[in-house]
């Protein structure tokens, strides 16, 4: 699997954060409490935050470069979750996930249990199932990175662990890797094999 | 004096209706640019694109007399290919379209910034570039705004009166609106029959318009679920 380097010097309002990590292709999970920076370096993963400074690199392509950024959000190929799922309002759950979908929608709605509500508008949904279909959508585009932002607050527990686990085995089998912000490592376990947290100004490797 | 009623209403109507749709592009054009761009300038731009809404509709005709008029290379140059400006219908179109303009662009405007840029995010990262993001979630998202945007400028255009009169004068079957019609009748009696229908015809297309622009609001927010 692809590897993801960062080296980024993260805003946050007046004061910055340093996010240094290479992932060696592996998946990671990234904690720290709110606020400290987490969805920031998700957005600049994704290729969303101007004024992320310093140097990003995917396999084998600078995605962001200190002259700047390099690779549009929209060449990156990533699958990004915010955190609220910002389904589009206009579209009904089977239109969310066929917008930039590059697989059948079917087996990708089965994997996130909203085969159901297709027919659905966002309004109708509960969160949880919001977040799902938001999943959904960024599974259908066959990323190749997948950028999880707090993805099971809003699920309860039983439904987070099947979740889960049918997750953690498709990105797997389709060797996806996966970075996932949370503030609750346990819930994430079988989709990240290391695990980094935001202590104060800095991005340091636990455990 | 002759003056047909009917044919003021109409030509209200057209002017209405083709001022909306002549100025759609430009005014859709600026109001993405102040929703969604910072750039050096913005201010100016803004404030230039607001004249026409304080400065006095008869000097926005005389201005554009002078922009548009036979002696102006502008004006000569349409004359030249048969679309001259002063005292023609297309003059009385422009002058709907000028003193419309900020509260098109104003309208606009609104429709943009009121859909969470962060929905354009989602789709730059599903891989869409920005033009095809405008057309696949902006506009479908701000569609009941820029509706009532239209719906707006076609109400402006209707009751434009000073700049009217200035470019296009009141020339009967031609230019004549329903506010120049009304203006023209203000000697007769107050009974007279086409003053009242004058009148009503505003009332009913005015309010008309009104009421589409607050169901076009209405529409808007229960569309991006700000209620639901």
């Amino acid at each position: 699997m692809s590897e993801l380097s960062v080296d980024l010097t993260l805003a946050l309002g007046p004061r910055t954060v340093r996010a240094q990590f290479a992932t060696g292709g592996a998946s990671v999970c990234v904690l720290g409490p709110s606020g400290s920076g987490k969805s920031t370096l998700l957005r600049a993963i994704a290729g969303l935050d101007r004024r992320a400074q310093g140097t990003l690199t995917f396999g084998h392509e600078p995605w962001q470069t200190a002259a700047g950024v390099s690779v549009p959000s929209w060449e990156r190929h990533v699958g990004w979750v915010p955190q609220d799922g910002l389904l589009f309002p206009h579209l009904d759950v089977a239109g969310n996930l066929a917008f930039a979908a590059r697989a059948d929608i079917a087996p990708i709605a089965e994997l996130v249990r909203v085969s159901h509500l297709l027919d659905r508008r966002p309004r109708h949904l509960s969160g949880g199932e919001r977040i799902r279909v938001a999943l959904g959508r960024a599974l259908a585009r066959r990323p190749k990175l997948l950028l999880l932002d707090e993805p099971f607050a809003a699920l309860d527990g039983a439904l987070t662990t099947s979740i889960v686990a049918a997750l953690a085995e498709y990105v797997r089998a389709e060797r996806i890797p996966v970075v996932v912000a949370t503030h609750d490592a346990a819930s994430v376990a079988p989709l990240a094999s290391v695990t980094l947290e935001f202590v104060g100004d800095r991005l340091v490797q636990r455990g | 004096m002759t003056l047909d009623v009917g044919r003021a209403i109409e030509l209200s109507l057209t002017v209405g209706v083709l001022a909306s749709l002549v100025g759609l592009v430009p005014a859709g054009a600026l109001g993405w640019l102040l929703a969604r761009k910072e750039f050096r300038g913005k201010a100016l731009l803004t404030s230039l694109a607001m004249v026409p809404l304080v400065l006095p509709p008869v000097v926005t005709g005389l201005l554009l007399l002078h922009l548009f008029g036979r002696a102006s290379p502008v004006g000569a140059a349409m004359a030249a290919v048969g679309w001259p400006v002063p005292f023609t219908q297309t003059g009385a179109v422009l002058a709907a379209v000028v003193v419309g303009f900020p509260l098109y662009v104003l309208t606009i405007r609104t429709a943009i910034e009121a859909v969470d840029v962060r929905y354009e995010d989602v789709s730059a990262s599903l891989g869409v570039p920005p033009a095809r993001t405008f057309w696949r979630v902006t506009a479908p998202l701000a569609l009941p705004g820029l509706a009532a945007g239209v719906v707006l400028a076609f109400a402006r255009g209707l009751g434009e009166f000073g700049a009217t009169a200035v470019i296009a004068g009141n020339m009967e079957g031609r230019t004549r609106t329903i506010a120049l019609a009304v203006y023209s009748l203000l000697d007769a009696p107050q009974d007279d029959p086409r003053v009242v229908t004058l009148v009503m015809a505003s009332l009913v297309l005015a309010m008309g318009s009104l009421v589409a622009w607050e169901g076009l609001n209405r529409w808007q927010r229960r569309r991006l679920e700000l209620d639901v």
